[in-house]
This record gives C-alpha cells, sequence and structure tokens, in this order.
C-alpha cells in the first residue's frame, strides 16, 4: 500500500440497547483521503463518525488511529482510558450540523481554547496559529466578533477554523451545511474543498451530491449500519449498482450530474 | 441516650389533626382571595394608566419583598388599631396570607398575559372584541394553562408559610405541635412526627404538580415559571 | 380615622432597633455563605455517579425543600439538644434552618444552571480534547454562572426575608427588637410599618438587580 492508514476500523459495531446501529464497519482512510459517507437518515453515518473520535465508545470492534490500535485489550475487552480518548480527539478534528462555537468567546478566544487549555501552548503561539487558522477559512476580519454576531456561514468557518488549530491528523464533517440557509453553504463548501486540495484527510457526511462529486476520492454508502457499495465517485454517483443506493440517488432529484 | 417514646404523639394524634384542618383551611381561604386579588393587581398593573399601575407595582413589589412574618405582625397587631376591627388570630391569618400571595399570583398573571403573542389580542381586536371579552375569551383562557406550574409552586409555598400563624396562636399544625411538645414532654418526637407531616404532605404535592407539569408540557404547552 | 401617629418613640428607639439590624446582617450573612457554598457541594454531589453520593444528595435536597423552614428551626431548637448532647442556641438553630434551606433550594439552580447548558457545548468541547473539568470550568460553567446569577440573587433575598424567623426562637434580630419596642409603647403600628419599610427599602434594590441580572443574561445567548 502506498499511503500509511490514517484511521482504520475494523469490525466496528455499535448498539444503543437493543438497536444496532452499526453492524461491523470495516473502513481504511488513507494519509491525504477525502471520503464522503452517504446513506439516509438513521442509516449510521453520525454514529460512524462519533464512533471514530469516541464521542460514542464503539461496543465492539476497533479503531486504529495512524496505525496504532486505540485503548487496550484487558480479556477480550477494549478498555479505554479518558486520558488517551482526550488526546486522540485532539488528533482527529470534528466540525457539527450546528457548529456549537463557545458564545462566551470571541471567534478568535474559540479558536485559541483548544490549544492553551488542552495542548498547552502559549497565548503568543495560540493567538498566531489562530489567526493563520482563521485567514485559511477567510475571517481574520471577525477575529474579535462573539458568534452571536456571525452569520451562520461564518460561524461554521469558525467551528472548521477551530478543530484545524489543533493541527489535526483527520478531520470529521457531519452535515456541516444542513443548518444553514442555502446561500450559505457555498462559502462552506468552499473552505473545505481548498481543505481537500491542500491535502488534509477527511471524512464527510454529507446531502451535497454534487459537492460530494467533486471533492471525493472515495463514496461510500452506508444503508442499515453496513456499508452496501463504495468506489470512487463517478462509479457510485452514476451507476450505483444496489437498489438502496439508486432509490437514494433518485430522492435527490435535484442532484444532475455534470456531463 | 434518648429513649424515643411516640406513644403520647400517637395518642394525641387527634389533637395535631385538628391542626392540619387548620393549617388547610387558611390556606385554602388564602388562594380563594388570593387568586382574584391577584388577577385584579395584575391588571391593574397593565394598566394604562400611570397611577393605576403605579400603585398595583408598589402593592406587589411590597409584598413580595417584605417578610411575611413582618406582615403578619403589622396585620395582627397594627391594623386592628387603625380600622378599629377586632383581629383574631384566624382574621389575621387570612388576611395577611391572601394579600401576599396575591402579590405573587399578580405577578403570575402578568407573566402568562404578557407571553400570550400580541396576534391573538389583534385577533380578537379584528373580530370585534372589546377589551373585557378578549382577555376574558381569548388571552386568559391560553395564559391560565400556562401559568398553572408556578400557581401551584405559589400554592405549596403558601402552605409552608403558613405555619408562621402559629406565632400569633392561631391554632395551626405548628401550634399544636408546639403545645402538645409542651404538655407531654416528648419536644423530639413531636416536633419529628410534625416536620414528617409537613414533608410528605408538600412532598406529595410537589411531587403531583410535577406530573401535572410533564402532562401539560407534553401536550404542548410550554410551562413558565 | 383619628389616630395619633406616634412615630417619636419609634425613633427614641433606634438603637434597640439598630441592635436587631445588626443581628438580621449576622445571621444573614452567615446563611447566605453556608447555604450558597453548601448548595454548590449538594448540588455537585447530585451529579456524581457513585449511588451513595448521588442518594443522599437527593434526599437532603428533597427534603429540605419540601418542608417549612420554621417547622426546621423550632426541630433544630428544641428536638436537637435531646438527640446531641450540645447547647443549640438560637442562632444556631435558626442558622442551621436557614442555610439548609438556601443549600437545597441553591443545589437545583446549580443543577439546573448546568443542564440547561446545549449538549453540544459538551461535544464541542469533547471534540478538541478537553477532559469533564477543563470542559466545566472553560466552557459550561462561564455560561452557566450567567443564568444560575438572578435565580441565586433570588435566594439570598428569601434567605433575608427568612432571617425573620429567627425571632421566633428569641434571637435577637429586627423583628424581634421591634416586638420589643411595641410591647413597651404601645405603638405596633408605628414599629412594624417603619420595620416593614426597612426590609423593604434594603431589598428592593436587590430585587431590581436581579430585573437587571435577567435582562442582561438571559437572551444574549
Ligand atoms: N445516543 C443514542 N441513543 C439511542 N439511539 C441513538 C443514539 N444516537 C443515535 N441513535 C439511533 O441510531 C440510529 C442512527 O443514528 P445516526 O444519527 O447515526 O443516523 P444518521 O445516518 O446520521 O442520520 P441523519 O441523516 O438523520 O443524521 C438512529 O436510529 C438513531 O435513532
Ligand atoms: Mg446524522
Amino acid at each position: 500500500m502506498s499511503a500509511e492508514a490514517v484511521v482504520e476500523v475494523r469490525g466496528l459495531v455499535k448498539r444503543f440497547g437493543d438497536l444496532e446501529v452499526l453492524k461491523g464497519i470495516d473502513l481504511k482512510v488513507r494519509e491525504g483521503e477525502t471520503v464522503v459517507l452517504l446513506g439516509v437518515s438513521g442509516s449510521g453515518k453520525s454514529t460512524l463518525l462519533r464512533c471514530i473520535n469516541f464521542m460514542e465508545t464503539p461496543t465492539e470492534g476497533r479503531v486504529f488511529e495512524s496505525g496504532k490500535l486505540v485503548g487496550t485489550e484487558k480479556n477480550g475487552r477494549m478498555v479505554y482510558r479518558e486520558r488517551e480518548l482526550c488526546a486522540l480527539r485532539t488528533r482527529i478534528g470534528m466540525v457539527f450540523q450546528h457548529f456549537n462555537l463557545f458564545p462566551h468567546m470571541t471567534a478568535l478566544q474559540n479558536v485559541m481554547e483548544g490549544q492553551t487549555t488542552v495542548l498547552r501552548e502559549s497565548r503568543e503561539a495560540a493567538e498566531k496559529n489562530a489567526i493563520e487558522q482563521l485567514r485559511r477559512v477567510g475571517l481574520e476580519d471577525k477575529a474579535f466578533e462573539y458568534p452571536a454576531r456571525l452569520s451562520g456561514g461564518q460561524k461554521q468557518r469558525v467551528a472548521i477554523a477551530r478543530a484545524l488549530s489543533m493541527n489535526p491528523r483527520v478531520m470529521l464533517f457531519d452535515e456541516v451545511t444542513s443548518a444553514l440557509d442555502p446561500e450559505l453553504v457555498g462559502e462552506v463548501l468552499k473552505a473545505i474543498r481548498q481543505l481537500a486540495d491542500e491535502g488534509m484527510t477527511m471524512i464527510i457526511v454529507t446531502h451535497e451530491l454534487g459537492f460530494a462529486y467533486h471533492v471525493a476520492d472515495r463514496v461510500l454508502f452506508l444503508d442499515g449500519g453496513e456499508i452496501i457499495e463504495q468506489g470512487p465517485p463517478a462509479e457510485i454517483l452514476v451507476k450505483p449498482e444496489t437498489r438502496r443506493a439508486k432509490e437514494f440517488l433518485e430522492g435527490h432529484s435535484l442532484f444532475k450530474l455534470p456531463d | 441516650m434518648h429513649q424515643w417514646d411516640f406513644s403520647p404523639v400517637f395518642s394525641n394524634l387527634d389533637f395535631l389533626l385538628l391542626g392540619l384542618y387548620h393549617t388547610f383551611l387558611v390556606t385554602a381561604l388564602a388562594l380563594s382571595f388570593g387568586i382574584p386579588i391577584g388577577l385584579a393587581l395584575a391588571l391593574c398593573r397593565l394598566s394604562r394608566f400611570r397611577l393605576v399601575s403605579g400603585v398595583a407595582t408598589f402593592i406587589i413589589e411590597f409584598f413580595r419583598t417584605t417578610p411575611p412574618l413582618v406582615q403578619l405582625f403589622w396585620f395582627f397587631f397594627a391594623l386592628p388599631i387603625l380600622i378599629d376591627v377586632r383581629m383574631t388570630p384566624f382574621v389575621a391569618s387570612v388576611a395577611t396570607f391572601s394579600i401576599q400571595s396575591s402579590a405573587f399570583f399578580a405577578e403570575i398573571f402578568r407573566g402568562g398575559i404578557n407571553s400570550i403573542e400580541r396576534g391573538q389580542w389583534e385577533a380578537a381586536k379584528a373580530i370585534g372584541m372589546s377589551y373585557r371579552q378578549s382577555l376574558r375569551r381569548i388571552i386568559l383562557p391560553q395564559a391560565v394553562k400556562r401559568m398553572i406550574p408556578a400557581f401551584l409552586e405559589r400554592s405549596i409555598e403558601l402552605l409552608k408559610t403558613t405555619t408562621l400563624i402559629s406565632t400569633v396562636s392561631y391554632a395551626d399544625l405548628m401550634f399544636q405541635a408546639n403545645e402538645l411538645a409542651q404538655k407531654t414532654f416528648r419536644p423530639l418526637e413531636v416536633y419529628t412526627v410534625v416536620a414528617l407531616m409537613y414533608f410528605f404532605l408538600i412532598f406529595g404535592f410537589s411531587y403531583a404538580s410535577i406530573h401535572v407539569e410533564r402532562f401539560l408540557a407534553k401536550s404542548g404547552e410550554s410551562t413558565m415559571r | 380615622m383619628n389616630y395619633q401617629w406616634d412615630f417619636q418613640t419609634v425613633w427614641e428607639n433606634f438603637d434597640v432597633l439598630w441592635i436587631g439590624l445588626i443581628g438580621t446582617l449576622k445571621i444573614f450573612s452567615v446563611t447566605v455563605v453556608l447555604g450558597l457554598f453548601g448548595g454548590l457541594i449538594v448540588g455537585m454531589g447530585r451529579y456524581a455517579r457513585p449511588i451513595w453520593i448521588r442518594g443522599p444528595a437527593s434526599i437532603f435536597v428533597e427534603f429540605f425543600r419540601n418542608t417549612p423552614v420554621l417547622v426546621q428551626i423550632i426541630w433544630f431548637y428544641f428536638a436537637l439538644p435531646i438527640l446531641v448532647p450540645i447547647n443549640v442556641s438560637p442562632f444556631l438553630a435558626a442558622v442551621l434552618g436557614i442555610s439548609l434551606n438556601t443549600a437545597a433550594f441553591s443545589a437545583e439552580i446549580y443543577r439546573g444552571g448546568i443542564q440547561s447548558i446545549e449538549p453540544g457545548q459538551w461535544e464541542a468541547a469533547k471534540a478538541i480534547g478537553m477532559n469533564y473539568a477543563q470542559t466545566m470550568r472553560r466552557i459550561i460553567l462561564p455560561q452557566a454562572i450567567k443564568r444560575m446569577l438572578p435565580p441565586l440573587t433570588n435566594r439570598g433575598i428569601e434567605a433575608f426575608k427568612m432571617s425573620t424567623l429567627a425571632s421566633v426562637v428569641a434571637y435577637v434580630e429586627t423583628l424581634n427588637q421591634a416586638k420589643l419596642i411595641a410591647s413597651l409603647n404601645f405603638n405596633p403600628i408605628e414599629t412594624y410599618s417603619v420595620v416593614a419599610f426597612a426590609f423593604f427599602v434594603i431589598l428592593y434594590p436587590l430585587v431590581q438587580a436581579t430585573y437587571v441580572l435577567e435582562r442582561m443574561f438571559g437572551k444574549s445567548d
């Protein structure tokens, strides 16, 4: 294999009580790869992302980050220590549908917070990096605004800058444009696309199929907690093999494939 | 080590229950006067006339801010001199807690009425209703539903506050407990039993009101406090 | 009505009232500090995972929220000394009753304030690698405190009003002194009016402050 797997998931099962949401997922994401996850509501996309950075603890299976197993195995069961998981999450950035900016901090402070509190960097270094990250998403002039005074698109870009400020090895995006007014979607997608061009490793859940087509190296189709189809976007999005994938794509009738 | 002996308490249970009855009586009367007075105060406070709303605001704020025990003493010792009526402990208690709780109910009413969107007033006006009609037929029925949790909470507070009337020698549960403790020389047992009586009573009401609140929340009514 | 007002005798006894006011302030400051601090501890206890902490904390809150303060004060004054060989002064009895009541109510305020912060804030903090303590200190508390401030101020006002209950066990505070003046000078109407207004004048600015706090913090986020 040419490039190392930044994230690898083996036999991932997640149950909430009796409900089995993920039924044994295997997934390998290579350095610099952009993977787009598609699937109907409730198919387990968010849960899969959240198991990768341990916002949720997997019920069964293993997660590897840069080739290293997360957690330790004891008597055939995985044991995870909070310290290890906190450190892991600094290397896996996540951006949420509803931004979740810290409302009592300015944009700049939001982006500095993880660096100073978690990574224990000096204020000067954190501030310098934070401004750099805000510039990356085109918001250096909003550094001293509080979230309440930012538009949805601007909030989401600050959230992206906040995740980037930790210098993560991989970024997870969970429907980051779903809560935005249509005219604000473009600016956020542009920022993500730019990251892809810079070679950032990313796993993206989105319903913007046109965007997926352009940005993805690989598209995964999730249904009922299983990956039922995967491959390059030109194949999966144009001539899907499974009936479920076809139905899903037909449901997004607004999606016009570029010729 | 103290030798617990509850028998003097239980053999005088009827004595305590009489006190409990008086506690309920004062609470019920204070509620039945306090709620209408509260509504009137709220409407006055919402009035367009500055003087009316000013006076109502002062009354409401005054009775919410001063200690109820001071109010009770004032009604019991002071008012009779001023208006030349004989104040029995019973009358003083009912009067104090009617007015005291009306000040709190007024704020609940006002909050509830204010929480109804302007559009409701306008819609009522548009079909030709007067202020009174809009209030009675459209606004209050909606507002009251939202106010129920706050009403229940306030009523429970009132029940707790009625213990103060024992200090003007009205024979409520607290007063009867004091009497019994002195008579039987068993203060520990008497006060423990009475504390538990109050607890289970009030806890029961609180518990029930939480369920009412949940039910209202489920039936789509936003609750306010 | 031809009542002869006699505020003169109230002013002449101002020093008596003053002693009472000092007593009121003393009991108020002790109970408010103990109550709000104790409430924080109990509130955190209700959050703890082990049932042997969570259980007693919950029972404490439910018990003291659901019993009248006067019953507690009287219980501590007359009943407690029988159980434990200590001398329970009127001051101690009143402090116990009012502090425990304030603690129980404020525990719920702390808990409610923390729970009112959207789960997204916990998630976002978690996602950048913060642990529980860091999240609490840097993200949750700074937001929650704003929401808790108005109801906590309210609790302080209630504690001040409750301090009058100490007069029932003859602790020397304002109302107790008023009783004394009224019975010696036969002027209850003037004395109690003065006392009522004194409480109003002291507390009303605080009431206004809670309104201001509510307006400042209520809708900001
Ligand atoms: N914390 C939880 N507790 C119980 N059930 C959960 C929890 N989180 C998710 N689920 C359930 O797991 C299933 C998959 O949820 P998930 O959020 O992963 O779906 P999704 O593919 O992201 O859907 P959507 O497109 O609507 O976001 C759903 O049935 C959901 O109800
Ligand atoms: Mg989802």
